[in-house]
């Protein structure tokens, strides 16, 4: 169909090209401002954030989230922290350095001017956050506290305590609740929006369906903002919430949008292992954890099952420590992530048989306890200790934790420009869900940094661009393109209900997980992912043909929700293992075992694949159309990442 | 060794507002003594939905005990038997087998049930937009190390900004009094500098929409603090009485 549409990264120096694009950006007077509506989809820190400031600044705003209250957005569980170039602790620190680390994390595969952006804005939202009552950690003469986080060099993280992302989410909640009660945003928590509405091949509406009713109703506004998250929940087991979905984005995938980079995902290494086939989700515990302790597995199978402590010190390998000697145990996500599997694929997993074996490494805390005391390891990591007895019934400060890697974050989503706009005018995409900031991997407390951007500080400068042009108020719901949108998500519902078959909506969900997390999850290669790319089409008849949904449409009804979602994942899923296939290189967290050095480390191909791969929806049992985007480097030498 | 439980399950049914519930009895068999209390449930409804039935629906999201979601009140008791744990953090390790367990919605006036175990807690929402907010478009504020705050205070207002919004507090009160979640609410922003200047302002209206929403009058059962998952302490309710007399003797609000 098109060709690539511009990705309109402004010229000029790396340092003012933001400054420069936003005087070049439209304006739009005060006045008019009100005349536009614009429906934020989401409502955690991205969706928060923008529907604040948009309406702060005189936009008519309605803003939607799946969760009875927009508090509750899965924003809420971050943990560690955010990261910001304040340089406050005089170690160096710069906007430079902070875009440099973000773009080597990300293995050179985003787009410099983006992150450059990142940074640069990170220092106005540490401002705002504080300004809004966010408690952050402090010192004791009152300043703000930072830490080093992620392997970073530099104490540049901002937290508070365990819990940053939920005390970050209640300054932007915050900023909404003023909104509201100003008559401002019109919020509509327990919602979900199921299609985007296209006229003239602009985004000018969503479909939504109420979660405590039932009722299906058309919202029309002159931009969309998808601030929906990202698409972990394909994997069925992750440190995602339960609701986490690629929905809104897959939607508006088929309406049009492209969706970058799919098969970029992120795994934590220091997760609470599986304990069963029961398990719904997995629990991450703070990386903080692998300063004190240390990795170990047994060195031979046959001690896998013994305890721990009987194991003596020269059966031990301490596998982190062995093969990265400098960054040993605070290699970086992907590294140590992988560096786990190899240990439990090796059948030196230690903790119950999962499956086929033992999903677990051994996270031992014994020495820092016999170096700084029992006390002192309370006081670092107390709650994390108690969190962990809480799930596993066992006490770390005995037997070593056991961890496993599980899914985190996803790098990839839509597609976007330097605007935040997608492929389709008008509708823009924010925070996890566009495909922006990070490359194929993302650096630890980034993530919020990159939301929270995108809501207070990019999307106010960059929507006048779409909007400006745009007469106000255009289209109304009673347009014949919402009858028809409308039309499609009533068809779907009902044929989700009518499948009457046998098997519940999970039973498949743990199925495509199970399947994606073998074929296109730590480590990939060509074979595995054309068997997937068989399979998946399979589990998606069955799913049409012997899924099972009681209950009816006009009611709240969970299984049909999850219905919706998992259909959506399914689908998406083989975008993800294509797009897996046709990436011959290794990079972030993208590990094909066919592209490894010598040494099994991530063989990056620039020549051929420093491209950020975009997929154009073609129709129903088409294979999608890649376009490629190249990247640029204007500024940094691509270089391996080493950490040996 | 990893053993199994077999329970009876004592479960609140509701179809929606309108319709009278009931507590209807399910057998739980062969739980695995790790599973959560959550997972339990995921197994119950697998067996529903093979049936044909209608699982039971409840409200859930992170699963971790930080999204306020999960809302059970677990034999009499919000959130369960153990101290601190959400619904979703507790594990079937704390049930002996052949246990019945009553699994009920959080109620109160305020609380409407939605469906089975689903509540509308809607109310918290309304609280929270009549005034927890400090008053700072985007863009205008400060150098963030302009404002010094001491760490103690920074800390005081951390503890009291760690509430997750469940509404466990309500649900274990007989009075159905929501002072210990809005008293957590008024003092994470009222012991900070930044949240002084709408401070007697902000105390007022956040009464008096908890006034509007129906929630009861506190009589100092502590019930509140003993469910609480996070731990909020009863002395922010001392705390939220005193701003609140100092509120009003100043007269602020003409509403
Ligand atoms: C356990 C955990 C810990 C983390 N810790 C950190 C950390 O320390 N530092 C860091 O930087 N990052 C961290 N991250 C990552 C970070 O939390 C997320 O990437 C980020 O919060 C995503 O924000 P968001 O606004 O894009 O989306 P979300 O917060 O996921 O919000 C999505 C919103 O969209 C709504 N929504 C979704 N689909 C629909 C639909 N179809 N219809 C209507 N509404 C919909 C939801 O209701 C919700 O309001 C962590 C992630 C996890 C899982
Ligand atoms: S005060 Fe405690 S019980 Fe009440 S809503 Fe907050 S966290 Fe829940
Ligand atoms: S499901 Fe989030 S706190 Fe329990």
């Amino acid at each position: 169909m098109s060709s690539f549409p511009d990705s309109k990264v402004p010229s000029g120096p790396l340092q003012d090209k933001w400054t420069q694009h936003k005087f070049k950006s439209a304006l739009i007077n005060p006045k008019n401002k009100r005349r536009y509506t614009v429906l934020v989809v989401g409502s955690g820190l991205a969706g928060s954030s923008a529907a604040a400031t948009l309406s702060e600044l005189g936009y008519k705003v309605k803003c939607f989230c799946y969760q009875d209250s927009p508090r509750r957005a899965h924003s809420i569980a971050a943990q560690g922290g955010i990261n910001a170039a304040k340089n406050y602790q005089n170690d160096g620190d710069s906007v430079y350095r902070l875009f440099y680390d973000t773009i080597k994390g990300g293995d050179y595969r985003s787009r410099e001017a983006n992150v450059y952006r990142l940074a640069e804005v990170s220092v106005n939202i540490i401002d705002q956050c504080v300004a809004q009552g966010v408690p952050f950690a402090r010192e004791y003469g009152g300043l703000l506290d930072n830490r080093s986080f992620g392997g970073a060099q530099v104490s540049r993280t901002f937290y508070a305590a365990g819990q940053t992302g939920q005390q970050l989410l209640l300054g932007a909640y915050s900023a909404l609740n003023k909104q509201i009660a100003a008559g401002a945003v019109k919020m509509y928590p327990r919602t979900e929006m199921l299609d985007l509405v296209l006229v003239d091949g602009h985004a000018k509406g969503i479909i939504t369906r109420n979660l405590s009713t039932g009722k299906i109703e058309r919202h029309a506004g002159d931009a969309v903002l998808l601030c929906t998250g990202g698409y972990g929940n394909v994997f069925f087991l992750s440190t995602n919430a339960m609701g986490c979905n690629v929905t809104a984005t897959w939607r508006a995938h088929k309406r049009g949008a492209w969706f970058a980079n799919p098969c970029y995902t992120q795994i934590h290494p220091t997760c609470i292992p599986r304990s069963g086939d029961y398990q719904s989700k997995l629990t991450l515990m703070s990386e903080s954890l692998r300063n004190d302790g240390r990795v170990w597995v047994p060195k031979n199978a046959a001690d896998c099952d013994k305890d721990p402590d009987s194991i003596p010190e020269e059966a031990r390998d301490y596998f982190l420590e062995r093969k990265y000697p400098s960054f040993g145990n605070l290699a970086p996500r992907d590294i140590s992530s992988r560096a786990a599997k190899e240990a439990c694929d090796d059948g030196r997993g230690v903790g119950p048989v999962v499956g086929s074996h033992r999903e677990g490494v051994y996270l031992d805390f014994a020495e820092s306890i016999r170096d700084f005391g029992e006390d002192t390891i309370r006081a670092r990591y107390g709650n994390l200790f108690d969190m962990y007895s809480r799930i596993t019934g066992e006490n770390p400060y005995r037997t070593p934790m056991r961890i496993y890697p599980a899914v985190h974050y996803t790098m990839g989503g839509l597609w976007v420009d330097y605007n935040l706009m997608s492929s389709i005018p008008g509708l823009h995409v924010l925070g996890e869900a566009n495909f922006s900031d990070h490359g194929a991997n993302r650096l630890g407390a980034s993530a919020l940094m990159q939301g929270l951007a995108d809501g207070y500080f990019v999307i106010p400068s960059t929507l006048p661009n779409y909007l400006a042009p745009q007469p106000p108020g255009q289209v109304k719901e009673n347009h014949e393109a919402f009858a028809a949108a409308e039309n499609d998500v009533r068809e779907r519902i009902n044929r989700f209900l009518k499948v009457n078959g046998k098997r519940s909506v999970d039973s498949f969900h743990r199925e495509l997980g199970l399947l994606i997390w073998n074929k296109c999850g730590m480590a990939r290669d060509r074979e595995g992912l054309q068997e997937a790319l068989k399979r998946l089409p399979e589990i998606r008849a069955e799913f049409w043909s012997n899924v099972r949904i009681p209950g009816g449409a006009d009611q709240v009804n969970p299984e049909l929700e999850k219905a919706g979602r998992v259909a959506d994942f399914i689908e998406f899923g083989e975008t993800m293992c294509l797009d897996a296939l046709s990436r011959e290189e290794s990079c972030g967290g993208h590990f094909r075992t066919e592209y490894q050095t010598p040494d099994g480390e991530a063989l990056r191909n620039d020549e051929q694949f420093a491209y950020v791969a975009a997929w154009e929806h073609t129709g129903e049992n088409v294979a999608p159309k890649l376009h490629q985007e190249p990247l640029n480097f204007e500024n940094v030498k691509l270089s391996v990442r080493s950490y040996k | 060794m990893e053993s199994k439980l077999n329970l009876t399950l004592k479960v609140w049914r509701q179809s929606d507002r309108q319709s009278q519930g009931r507590l209807v009895t399910y057998p739980a068999e062969g739980i695995p003594t790790s599973a959560s209390f959550l997972e339990m449930l995921d197994i119950v409804n697998e067996g529903l939905i093979s049936n044909g039935e209608e699982p039971i629906a409840f409200d859930h999201d992170c699963r971790e005990g930080i999204c306020g979601s999960c809302s059970l009140v677990i034999n009499g008791v919000p959130h369960g038997p153990e101290k601190a744990t959400t619904s979703c953090q507790l594990h079937m390790r704390s049930f002996r087998n052949g246990d019945t367990i009553y699994i009920e919605p959080f109620r109160a006036r305020a609380f409407p049930v939605v469906k089975d175990l689903v509540v509308d807690r809607s109310a918290f929402d309304r609280i929270q937009q009549s005034g927890g907010f400090i008053s700072v478009r985007t863009g205008s504020a400060v150098e963030a190390n302009s404002i010094l705050v001491a760490k103690d205070d920074a800390d005081h207002a951390f503890r009291a900004a760690t509430c997750i919004g469940c509404g466990a507090c309500v649900a274990a009160c007989k009075n159905a009094s929501a002072m210990l979640f809005v008293a957590a609410k008024v003092s994470h922003l009222n012991i900070l500098p930044q949240g002084q200047p709408e401070k007697d302002e902000r105390t007022i209206r956040m009464v008096q929409q908890m006034d509007a929403e129906g929630f009861g009058g506190c009589t100092n059962q502590y019930e509140c603090e003993a469910v609480c998952p996070k731990e909020i302490s009863v002395d922010f309710i001392g705390r939220l009485n005193r701003d609140y007399a100092a509120a009003a003797a100043a007269e602020t609000v003409t509403a």
